[in-house]
């Protein structure tokens, strides 16, 4: 009835009178997206107004007293390094599960293994930060020894090994089982949309299953699998419990690339999870400082992926 | 390929016996028993819902892509039931090519590599140079080469929907089967587009057995030598096959009344 109502309406009035429900709807979706807008500058602004004192301060003065940049650089690295890790390792899985439950698993099984791995994003972090410490740190004892005593000539896995097992590695894998949910979840969602018309163009050139998978459904879901992979780093890299339970025996401020032994570096939420409430003065400024590097590292990785995206626009036939 | 008829190969005869299609408990096509003759056109009409498009995918297995399709009888390509157990659905599909109703090539190839989709397929790996000359082969044949030999690397999806059909049509023809199905090739295109399609089917029938589902009878009419006019008695039944004879006889001088209502237009 109302549709008709608002028809006669807006022939009655020709000018375009804006009906209410459009205005406050219009009104509500901007000052949403506003919000957004200030949030995030608020944001910048707080790190940044708050980052100051330990950017302008002497050297001396930081913790490490070798500077804002050294006192900085190991967390980053260590950061980056355990995040990539989880990448390397959730994304080529949580994307054959992807495929696995769009395309390969029976309907009803499909549908209950979607729900589980949702269940598995709903896992509070420090659940899985206990899981590292308690059951896969000690069990991936003998996976670091073998790795030290095979390829221990890479610098990644020089010894000595960890004798808790509380290394980069298992954090970095902790982190892929945190962050396979999400990439699986975003994935799934766009496989199963994958045009009809193209999955069927490619059967008809005699294409089997996996064939008309790297056809049709992967090239279709490009976008969704490195939009779904940063955000799963996004959440990596700022992933603070888990990594600081796994690291927080350790937190020596020497630049390394050991990924097995047990001098890692703590990542940059994790060392701020563990000195914020011990400092005072100006070291928090410098803790400050580096979630101001965090954030822009993460700032960083989403305009990249973007980038990625959109370099192949016009191949994706939404142009 | 100016004297296409020169180089003409024989294509393959299609035996269709007692086909019955369904899906699920739903009976689509009940005992259709016809000749597809080789290098010929054969068009398929029909009211909606009657079961052509169903029967038109029969011929290449793609009606299995639908959950709980089955048939029974056989269609026999080249001396081969290709319902036999041991006949893999892929291979059938190599065989008997399909071009579908909206133009489909792939969004995320070039045009060049979307003629070469089929050739890249695991089983028939092709040469670099080999594949450029299959490529510039295929489009000739499906009358695109001028149109759009300067701009291979361009995604498929810049050129006109009737560019994008012939795209589709060279890429069915690159794997060189040995039927091609055309499921209302010319429905979502304009008339000039439409044409230039038609006049190509003619062309392709030299070396290709092809089969045109169409609603259009002006276009069965034009393009085809053989009609076969499919309907189904009341709603909710199996459609049948009712009718196959030589186009001009189908359109002149039908033997079924159900035939001579549909094609003068007083059906239903």
């Amino acid at each position: 009835m109302s549709t008709t109502t608002d028809t006669t309406a807006a022939v009655s009035h020709p000018r375009g009178r804006q009906r209410l429900g459009d205005r406050i709807f219009s009104g509500g979706a901007t000052a949403a997206g506003i919000t957004i807008l200030v949030l995030l500058a608020g944001v910048a602004t707080f790190l940044l107004i708050e980052a100051w004192p330990a950017i302008t301060a002497p050297a001396e003065d930081i913790p490490g007293g070798e500077g804002l940049f050294r006192f900085i650089l190991p967390l980053a690295f260590a950061t980056v390094v355990s995040a990539l890790i989880g990448l390397v390792v959730a994304v080529p899985f949580a994307i054959a599960i992807a495929l696995f439950i769009t395309h390969y698993a029976p309907r009803r099984l499909a549908q209950s293994m979607g729900y589980l791995i949702d269940l598995l994003a709903a896992v509070p972090s420090i659940v899985y930060g206990l899981w590292g410490v308690s059951v896969l740190a000690p069990a991936s004892l003998g996976v670091l020894q073998w790795l030290e005593g095979n390829v221990g000539f890479l610098p990644f896995f020089e010894g000595p090994v960890s004798s808790t097992g509380r290394t980069m590695l298992v954090a970095g894998v902790v982190l892929a089982v945190m962050i396979l949910p999400i990439i699986t979840a975003i994935t799934r969602e766009v496989f199963l949309q994958t045009p009809k018309a193209h999955k069927e163009a490619a059967y008809a050139l005699g294409a089997t299953r996996w064939e008309m998978i790297r056809m049709a459904v992967l090239p279709f879901g490009r976008s969704a699998m490195i939009s779904g992979s940063m955000l799963g780093l996004g959440r990596a890299l700022g992933e603070t419990m888990a990594v600081t339970i796994i690291l927080s025996a350790s937190g020596a401020s020497i630049f390394n690339l050991g990924l097995i032994s047990s001098a890692s570096n703590p990542t940059i939420a994790a060392n701020i999870a563990l000195d914020f409430p011990e400092l005072s003065g100006i070291s928090v400024n410098a803790l400050i400082a580096s979630g101001l590097v965090l954030f822009a590292i993460t700032l960083a990785v989403n305009m990249a992926a973007r980038v990625v995206i959109n370099r192949r626009r016009e191949f994706t036939g939404a142009a | 390929m100016t004297t296409a008829t020169a180089s003409a190969t024989e294509a393959k005869r299609v035996e269709v016996s007692d086909l019955d299609i369904y899906y699920g408990s739903f009976h689509a096509v009940k005992s259709v028993t016809m000749t597809i003759q080789p290098n010929k056109v054969t068009a398929i009409i029909g009211s909606s819902g009657c079961g052509k498009s169903t029967f038109l995918r029969s011929l290449n297995r793609m009606h299995e892509l639908v959950e709980g399709a089955r048939v029974e009888g056989s269609v026999i390509l080249d001396g081969q039931d290709i319902y036999a157990a041991d006949v893999d659905s892929v291979m059938v599909r190599r065989q008997v090519g399909m071009v579908f109703q909206n133009p489909n090539p792939f969004p995320t190839m070039s045009i060049g590599d979307n003629v070469a989709a089929g050739l890249r397929l695991n089983s028939r790996k092709a040469k670099k140079d080999e594949l450029d000359e299959i490529v510039e082969r295929s489009l000739r044949g499906a009358n695109l080469w001028e149109e759009v030999k300067e701009r291979l690397d361009r995604p498929g999806s810049s050129l006109s929907g009737g560019q994008q059909q012939r795209l589709c049509i060279a890429r069915a023809i690159a794997v060189q089967p040995e039927v091609l199905l055309m499921d209302e090739p010319c429905s979502a295109l304009d008339p000039v587009a439409t044409l230039a399609i038609e006049d190509l089917i003619g062309d392709l029938k030299n070396n290709y057995t092809i089969v045109i589902v169409t609603h259009n009878m002006q276009q069965a009419a034009r393009a085809s030598d053989f009609t076969a006019f499919f309907n189904l008695e009341n709603s909710g039944d199996p459609g049948q096959l009712v009718e196959l004879d030589r186009t001009d006889t189908i359109f002149s001088n039908p033997e079924n009344k159900a035939t001579e209502d549909y094609v003068s237009g007083r059906f239903g």
